[in-house]
């Protein structure tokens, strides 16, 4: 896919409402099976239960890694949401707090970005299941924005 | 050096490989050492994080990282016990080459009775892609 095909499906995407051919382009949010929606211009995430996603069969609990993925492509959604580019923006690095454990339930998340320069953008992260005041993780990044 | 106990991390190592999204992602094991462990996530279109160049996304690597670096742990142990990522931080030097499979190098380099400090290296050849550090939570079995 080039970027123009790129920047094709995030405009219709954003005319619709509809990010389903957004989240379809990036092979990896289809692999973990992840899902967006714009709810009064704020982006959510949602990354509905599967068990291909577990990674400890004995809780069970989602895979850390899955976690930090959905995080990540969630704050990468939003940054494109905020600005004009379709370029999609790289990661320089990614941390992430492990609050509780991921159970064998959907996973939410929603992204803050704390400051966003011409080059380079800060962003956290905070991911949930039933209650957003009980996250299961938090995450900061900073992103080179392209 | 070789790995604590090697008839328990060999069955151990196996099953981890078999975990469910292990398996998505197709890690495979490389070898152990007493405290570190290299494992290998092969290419695949499944993991693209960029469509327009086709680089693998962080989040993969992330979950390389995170399960090499769980992983090294047990090189230490006798005994099941289960081990919880408090916290990972990643720091993505480049891109990983499209195509090439990626091989993480985690050690444990520090364990006390409750927490595991680890590092990670994960890499292309000479290239280095990424290096982590993360600290995890011992528990016992069934505690959790």
């Amino acid at each position: 896919m080039t970027q123009s095909e790129m920047k094709h499906c995030w405009l219709q995407a954003r005319e619709s409402g509809d990010y389903s051919a957004v989240i379809a382009a990036i092979p990896y949010a289809r692999t973990i099976g992840m899902q967006m929606h714009v709810d009064a211009g704020e982006p959510r995430f949602v990354l509905p239960f599967a068990q291909s996603n577990i990674g400890n069969v004995l809780l069970p609990a989602l895979h850390g890694g899955v976690i930090g993925g959905f995080l990540e492509t969630a704050a990468i959604l939003t940054l494109l949401t905020a600005t004009e580019t379709a370029g999609i923006p790289k990661v320089v690095d990614f941390s992430i707090d492990y609050l509780r454990s991921g159970r064998p339930v959907d996973l939410y998340a929603r992204c803050e970005i704390v400051r966003q320069g011409k080059r380079v953008a800060n962003v956290l992260m905070s991911a949930w299941q039933e209650d957003p005041q009980k996250p299961v993780a938090s995450a900061r990044a900073h992103f080179l924005l392209s | 050096m070789s790995v604590r106990n090697a008839v328990f991390f060999e069955q151990l190592q196996r099953w981890f490989m078999t975990l469910p999204h292990c398996q998505v992602l197709g890690l495979e094991y490389v070898e152990a050492d007493a405290g570190s462990v290299v494992l290998r996530l092969p290419y695949s279109e499944a993991i693209v994080g960029n469509p327009e160049t086709g680089v693998v996304h962080g989040g993969a690597v992330t979950t390389l990282i995170d399960t090499a670096s769980g992983t090294c742990i047990y090189t230490l142990f006798d005994a099941p016990e289960s081990v919880a990522t408090l916290d990972l931080r990643i720091d993505y030097l480049r891109p990983a080459s499209v195509g090439e499979a990626i091989l993480c190098r985690a050690e444990c380099y520090r364990l006390t009775s409750q927490i595991a400090f680890t590092r990670a290296i994960a890499y292309q050849g000479e290239r280095e892609i990424a290096h982590g550090v993360g600290t995890f939570m011992r528990t016992q079995v069934g505690a959790a």
